[in-house]
């Protein structure tokens, strides 16, 4: 077992209430962003229905023992989690065969949270889409969260549903991501606004991240943007959200209020590097 | 945006869809947010008119009761011109038939905003109004 933890482990819910709108593809690259900042993290797949989390890590096929075992108390918790070849401060605790979500309980999710928060700085979950049990047995386990959503009436609707729900629950903080914006759009106001989505949901920005088709790449390859450090603007924004999360203060801005900037900066280092104009 | 689109903005005939998606929104949270659905907000606007009409002469045609949010707290807002206040013994009749020891104050503030309870429970409030 690793070193005893000093300060009490950030239990962080990752929920949005619609489904698809980025949960899991969060939690994967915050899970290696964070690792990456030395912090000890482990990210628990709660979606038991549909579980994903070990697909976009790429450790599908390295899955031994699951929560379902740990609970069972059929294999010890080490035994269980499944450690990331490039980046050993990850582990994830994948989630147990979907007839689990007949007999698990809130105190099921609490028991095996506290557990890996022993060995943990960082405890990451991912949650079912929905407010229904499975969104209930997650947010037991969690002290603060992070809702995602995306500029859309539907998906904004449902964070507002789950905010309330985690409200009355007593988790906080609780900090927005907003995901999938598309600056251009945003810039002709066919969009909802950034500061109309956090007008709406009162929330504190902890991140923006554009529509990138990398992110589809790297799903298809099982390796998460922060892992590679390429340059992707996903990249960058998931980056950022980590280091928010551990107080560093990185201004957001607005895509669609940046990329005026970026065209000039571009226009100047043309300038410069060509002589022209 | 289409070319159509584009025109029906300039000549101001349309709005931006985001703008449309904020004021739809907010429409429909405020809803959300205090679990009544529009069917109930009416029949809780009727009765508030029949309380305070009691009291004071209003302008039905002029008064608004609608729920406004902000910050994620939803406020119940209404806004109901007074013509006149009622008669004296009219009035202490109507603090009776409320079960009040005496006659309040005839002049009543105008705008009322009750706040509602900031976020909705998850089961349904028991003190919901009563159909009958
Ligand atoms: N910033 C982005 N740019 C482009 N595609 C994205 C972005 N974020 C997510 N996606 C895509 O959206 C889809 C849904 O993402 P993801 O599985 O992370 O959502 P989810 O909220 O976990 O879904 P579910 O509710 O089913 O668990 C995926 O195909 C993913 O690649
Ligand atoms: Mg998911």
């Amino acid at each position: 077992m690793d070193a005893v933890t000093s300060a009490p482990a950030r239990i962080i819910l990752i929920c949005s209430g619609k489904g698809g709108v980025g949960k899991t593809t969060l939690t994967a690259n915050l899970g290696i962003a964070l690792a990456r900042l030395g912090e000890r993290t482990v990210v628990l797949d709660a979606d038991f229905g549909l579980r994903n989390l070990d697909l976009l890590l790429g450790l599908e096929n390295r899955i031994v023992y699951t929560a379902q075992e740990v609970l069972a108390e059929t294999c010890r918790l080490e035994q269980a989690l499944v450690k990331h070849k490039q980046e050993p401060n990850l582990a994830l605790l994948p989630a147990g065969n979907p007839r689990m979500l007949e007999w698990l309980t809130p105190e099921d999710m609490q028991r095996i949270v506290a557990m890996v928060a022993e060995r943990a700085d960082y405890v990451l979950i991912d949650c079912p889409a929905g407010i229904e049990d499975g969104f209930k047995n997650a947010a037991a386990a969690a002290r603060e969260a992070i809702v995602i959503t995306t500029p859309e009436v539907s998906a904004v609707r449902d964070a507002d549903r789950v905010i309330g729900l985690l409200n009355t629950r007593g988790v906080a903080p609780v900090q927005l991501v907003l995901n999938r914006v598309r600056p251009r759009m945003m810039a002709s106001q066919e969009m909802l606004g950034v500061d109309d989505v956090t007008d709406i949901l009162a929330l504190p920005l902890v991140g923006l991240v554009v529509e990138d088709e990398q992110v589809i790449v790297s799903t298809n390859r099982g390796e998460p943007l922060t892992l590679n450090g390429n340059g992707s603007p996903a990249a960058k924004a998931y980056q950022n959200i980590a280091r928010r999360l551990r107080g560093e203060d990185i201004p957001l801005e607005d895509p669609s209020k940046a990329r005026k900037g970026l065209r000039a900066r571009l226009m100047n280092k043309i300038r410069k590097t060509t002589g022209l104009f | 945006m289409t070319l159509f689109d584009f025109i029906q903005r300039l000549l101001g005939r349309q709005k931006p869809s985001g703008t449309m998606a904020k004021e739809r929104l907010q429409l429909v949270l405020a809803h959300d947010r205090s679990d009544l659905n529009p069917e109930l907000l009416e029949q809780m606007r009727r009765e508030i008119l029949e309380v305070v009409q009691r009291y004071v002469e209003i302008d039905i045609e002029e008064g608004d009761v609608s729920l406004e949010t902000e910050d994620r707290v939803t406020a119940l807002v209404a806004n109901l011109p007074i013509k006149r206040a009622r008669p004296l013994p009219a009035l202490v009749a109507a603090a009776a038939a409320v079960g009040m020891a005496q006659a309040p104050d005839p002049e009543a503030p105008q705008e009322l905003a009750v706040p509602l309870a900031g976020e909705p429970t998850e089961d349904p409030s028991p003190t919901a109004a009563d159909p009958d």
